[in-house]
């Protein structure tokens, strides 16, 4: 799994690709994506605590955007940096269903190097899509 | 870039593509630009004009400012006004970031008597006025002073002693917009916003310490009644918003929207990031009281932020901040809705106007511009870049031509990837101080995705509108101290 940050699209926002053989690791790279954003040594966010996350959503690539979000609502809300662990992805009901943790610590300045404020995960050219392994595409509004 | 073969020349600084760009168009795109500005524009700020201009309800034309770039949606530097009687309502066309706006504070203090102490000034607001990722604010909140917070804004902060009725008075809106509902807000909204309120955020958010030079006055007159008046007379100006709060009202409402839109109101969009819902819909009513409510949080943001400059000024200076002369000239939103009366083909008409990185520009006489600046027009804050400069300017009768809307910055011309990679923050640091600069940054990452270079020429930008008629420059700032969320 990898991910990179596009230098061309939405001028002020940032656009990430990430890259996976199976959709589990495509989300856990798309989380990671965007927890690096925010702290650029990311080795440094200790799996301290978890929040599990329970999501569903009618199409893949609104599963990945409510997950993403779901990193961004800690990181405001608690003030914690996470990664994603554990993540399981079913179909369920014509949808999908997600299980997932996002593990991490309090946001420490002296340890953090911290970067982008992150506020939202955009639907501008939201992409979950599956050749021969998968890809997602995301637009972040910083 | 090549333009669309399609667009045409107007009037000076005015350009227009006829709604045959792309299928469902209902109204042209208008473009305010100078060549130059409009040669430089991404190509996706077209198009994404054009989507808008398929919303349903859109009356006019959908607008470019001369600071456009490409945006989710929207483009940022784009205006909408919609019939609200069938038109829809549209988060994508404020913005996730709701109401983030300027500030500017004047004083009656001069370069010579700032510069010795610019550094303590700087440091002491880089820590009383918290930046950068998932900063807290000083302002402790309990739940139901929260929601006071949301239903009243600024008005908020003045009963509990963070500023006067002055600064209300200078806001847009008195600082409070009204029908801001907290029970259509969410819970993660709150417990995403309840601890931010003084905070500047990131991104392009900063308070900047800054310098009016002499040659920098365009109307002394007019400067002068905006409170503009002694050579190198230092201001205070500030970027931000509804912080947290205001990004998971929208991202709430974007997700709302998407599951209604079609299936309860048969409404397609070209691009899932104008979801919108009618404007008289439950779903749509609901969005503009939450959205109000992030409103009201980011006026009351931007008044905690004053009150905390003035105590930084008074224990900087021993004297009581009144005494330097302190005091808000205007605040003014850039992202943000309104329902505003406006004269179509001679008759007045209600419209809700998106502006998302756009600031109204009412002309002289609008009643709701306060009474010491009713007749000289609206005053509007242009943000630039930290290298460069930032202007205060004034809307104009002309500007009806926009539904009285101008610029909102400088505009970035290079994606934030790129700019990380171009420039290094720690020497951008050091090349600022040179230039009499002094910078406190959150983040070096961040400093450097702010760089002058990623940002057109705001000479340029104001240069366009005054062209275009929509609003008049008054004194251009030039930044001394800056603090980069």
């Amino acid at each position: 799994m990898r991910y990179e940050y596009l230098d061309e699209g939405v001028t002020a926002d940032v656009t990430l690709r990430a890259e996976a053989g199976d959709l589990e690791a495509l989300f856990t790279a798309a989380a990671d994506a965007t927890a690096n954003l925010m702290v650029e040594n990311l080795d440094e966010v200790k799996p301290a605590t978890a929040r599990s996350v329970e999501l569903e959503a009618d199409a893949l690539d609104l599963l990945l955007f409510r997950f993403l979000g779901e990193m961004i609502f800690y990181k405001d809300a608690e003030s914690l940096l996470t990664r994603a662990a554990r993540v399981k992805i079913e179909a369920k009901n014509g949808g999908y269903r997600l299980r997932a943790e996002l593990r991490g610590e309090p946001l420490d300045p002296s340890r953090h190097r911290l970067a982008a404020d992150v506020k939202a995960v955009t639907l501008h050219g939201l992409r979950v899509e599956h050749t021969a392994g998968w890809s997602a595409t995301v637009t972040l509004d910083v | 870039m090549t333009l669309p073969r399609q667009i045409v020349r107007v009037a000076e600084s005015v350009w227009e593509l006829p709604p045959v760009v792309r299928p469902g168009m209902r109204v042209p795109v208008r473009i305010f630009a100078t060549r130059a500005l409009l040669e430089a524009m991404d190509d996706a700020v077209f198009q994404q004009a054009a989507n808008v201009a398929t919303l349903p309800g859109i009356v006019g034309h959908s607008y470019v400012m001369p600071d456009a770039h490409w945006g989710y949606g929207f483009p940022i530097g784009g205006v909408a006004a919609m019939d609200p009687r069938h038109g829809v309502i549209s988060p994508g066309g404020i913005g996730f970031d709701i109401n983030c706006g300027m500030r500017l504070v004047l004083t009656d203090l001069v370069r010579e008597e700032v510069e010795p102490v610019l550094e303590r000034l700087v440091d002491a607001l880089y820590e009383r006025v918290p930046a950068g990722v998932g900063c807290r604010g000083f302002v402790r909140t309990s739940p139901s002073e929260f929601a006071d917070v949301l239903a009243q804004g600024a008005r908020w902060c003045v009963r509990k002693g963070f500023g006067t009725d002055e600064d209300l008075r200078r806001t847009e809106e008195h600082g409070t917009l009204a029908g801001a509902d907290a029970s259509a807000v969410s819970q993660r909204a709150i417990e995403r916003g309840a601890n931010q309120l003084g905070t500047l955020g990131s991104g392009n958010h900063y308070l900047e310490i800054q310098v009016v030079r002499p040659e920098h006055v365009y109307d002394a007159a007019l400067a002068e009644k905006l409170g503009v008046s002694r050579p190198n007379q230092v201001a205070l100006m500030f970027h931000c918003g509804s912080r947290g709060f205001g990004h998971q009202v929208a991202s709430d409402y974007v997700d709302l929207f998407l599951g209604v839109m079609k299936k309860k109101y048969g409404l397609e969009v070209i691009d899932r990031e104008l979801a919108c819902a009618p404007f008289q819909s439950p779903e749509g009513q609901r969005y503009w009281a939450a959205m109000r409510c992030a409103a009201n949080m980011s006026f009351a943001n931007r008044q905690v932020i004053l009150h905390r400059i003035r105590e930084v000024f008074a224990d900087v200076f021993h004297r009581d901040p009144a005494d330097l002369g302190l005091r808000m000239a205007y605040d003014v939103a850039h992202n943000t809705a309104k329902l505003e009366m406006h004269r179509i083909g001679g008759t007045p008409r209600q419209l809700l106007v998106h502006r998302k990185g756009a600031t109204r520009a009412f002309g002289p006489g609008a009643s709701e511009l306060p009474p010491e600046y009713r007749d000289l027009g609206q005053p509007v804050i242009i943000g630039g870049s930290m290298e460069t400069g930032s202007y205060l300017m004034v809307g104009v009768p002309s500007g009806e031509s926009s539904f009285f809307s101008t610029a909102h910055g400088s505009g970035r011309t290079m994606s934030r990837t790129k700019a990380k990679k171009a420039f290094r923050g720690r020497e951008l640091q050091h090349r600022l101080h040179a230039q009499g600069i002094y910078v406190r940054a959150a983040s070096y990452a961040g400093l450097a995705e702010e760089a002058g270079p990623a940002y057109k020429d705001v000479d340029e930008v104001v240069a366009a509108t005054a062209q275009a008629g929509l609003s008049r420059p008054v004194a251009r700032f030039t930044p001394i101290g800056n603090v980069k969320g």
